[in-house]
């Protein structure tokens, strides 16, 4: 398994974000990661990629410790965070020259162009990033994450704001992307899960409420949408 | 590190910081040193550099700050600090990345300033009567001088997401580093302290660098005041996984 989550909690304070949720991931599956706002999704991604500790439970990715191998782990994560910050007054190039300075990556020309056609940025290459608009800039975001060809992406809602054309581009990308490596993305569209997941866990306050194959779920749930089912799900108080 | 030091550095140059900072350094210490009658060489009638090594900690305390305001704030601020600690990277490889490109940035403020040296050495009425060694350790003392102040701009910065504070955070404790302990000193009640007062100040070893006498003292004391300042800026960024 790529990623395994044991018994995973993070406290802020009295309140807690993420209560006890085990869950693992596989190669070649894309895991949809469904719930409302403030469900812990982002906040179990930070601790997927080492950016913030859990409290309790322990998190392996592609064997190793978050705590213990914290560098190892980064190797192999891809990482698109949410809001997808990023350098905008760096050229497209240079950003991504950087990001491959970073994983000391050989080949860097190649590399570079290599993933810039994969994410469309061919017309934009020569741009600063603050002069992009918002789909090309999550364009860059992705291109950051899939540069040094991670085992594991990890993309927190990785289509918000684009237009619908855009929305097909980076979703056929992140399919295809899933057929080699382990991707978890985080989203609120229903749609795009069903476009692209394999596999969906949804989390409800901390506490994962369903975790199945999306197809195992819908036949669970009597064939019932997924808004349905994660309606369901979510919005018992 | 690397990776970081040059992306900070292509930074610098892209945004302008390198050039202004450059060029507001050079205009002040030119005009101190060759216009204004007081601190002017012209006027004052020896062919010395020292009221140019006298000014510059005090343009120093203000530019260094502007210098590394943004560089953690910013970071911060944008979410990018987030893209960077997630990378394999440790958080020493960024803040010293951080570190070096700002004290870069320092140095070549000081480089065309040897252009003030080459211009006293022509101007002595025996040519080349400049006490050279006093020059060479004055520049030593303010490189040493630079990156204690580099790296105390840095802490402030890793502070908060306003650049504003991280700013007059910045200059109020180079300011209080330089001359303020000094002053402490001569508090009629601290007078029992006077001496190890002075000691904790930055003007007195930068002084005794700028005679031209390397004593180690002075160097770990340098060296000390970055590490220290470094070590509280790590302190700061690892406080996020408390």
């Amino acid at each position: 398994m790529s990623i395994s989550v044991t018994n995973l909690s993070k406290d802020y304070g009295l309140q807690k974000a993420v209560n006890g949720i085990s869950f693992e991931a596989a190669a070649g599956k894309v895991l949809g990661f469904l719930g409302p706002n403030g469900a812990g999704k982002s906040t179990t991604m930070k601790i997927l990629t080492c950016f913030i500790p859990q409290t309790s439970g322990t998190v392996k990715v592609c064997g190793f410790d978050v705590n213990d191998n914290p560098m190892e782990v980064k190797q192999n994560i891809g990482y698109l965070p949410e809001h997808n910050p990023l350098y905008l007054e760096m050229y497209v190039k240079e950003a991504l020259g950087f990001i491959c300075d970073i994983h000391h990556i050989a080949d860097k020309q190649n590399r570079i162009n290599e993933v810039i056609e994969m994410t469309g940025l061919t017309g934009e290459q020569f741009k600063k990033i603050g002069a992009l608009s918002k789909g090309y800039r999550q364009r860059v975001g992705l291109a950051q994450a899939i540069l040094p060809d991670p085992q594991v992406l990890i993309l927190d809602e990785p289509t918000s704001g684009l237009d619908p054309n855009q929305v097909v581009g980076i979703r056929s990308l992140i399919k295809q992307l899933g057929k080699t490596k382990t991707v978890i993305l985080s989203t609120h569209i229903m749609q795009e899960v069903e476009a692209v997941c394999d596999q969906v866990i949804i989390i409800n306050k901390g506490q994962i409420v369903a975790d199945d194959e999306l197809g195992i779920l819908r036949k669970k749930y009597q064939g019932k949408s997924l808004e349905d089912i994660f309606i369901e799900l979510t919005n018992v108080n | 590190m690397l990776a970081i030091l040059y992306k900070e550095i292509s930074g610098f140059f892209s945004s302008l910081v390198a050039y202004i900072t450059i060029a507001a350094f050079l205009v002040v210490t030119g005009l101190f040193l060759w216009v204004f009658p007081e601190s002017s060489i012209l006027d004052y009638g020896y062919a010395g550099l020292d009221s140019f090594f006298n000014i510059s900690p005090y343009i120093f305390m203000f530019l260094i700050p502007a210098i590394t305001m943004r560089s953690l704030a910013e970071e911060r601020k944008d979410g990018t600090f987030e893209l960077l600690v997630t990378r394999p990277v440790t958080d020493w490889d960024i803040l010293l990345g951080k570190f070096f490109a700002s004290l870069v940035i320092v140095i070549l403020t000081l480089l065309p300033t040897l252009v003030y040296y080459v211009t006293v050495y022509q101007l002595g009425v025996v040519k080349g009567n400049v006490d050279t060694g006093a020059v060479i350790g004055s520049y030593i003392g303010l490189i040493l001088l630079g990156s204690a102040f580099v790296s105390i701009g840095l802490f402030a910065s890793s502070l908060g997401k306003n650049q504003i504070i991280a700013f007059t955070i910045a200059v109020f404790l180079c300011f209080i580093w330089f001359s303020g302990f000094d002053s402490f000193s001569q508090v009629l009640s601290l007078r029992r302290l006077d001496s190890f007062l002075v000691v904790i100040g930055i003007n007195q070893h930068y002084q005794s660098i700028s005679r031209g006498v390397l004593d180690t003292r002075d160097l770990i004391y340098f060296l000390s005041l970055d590490a220290i300042f470094l070590l509280f800026t790590k302190t700061v960024l690892g406080a996020r996984k408390w």
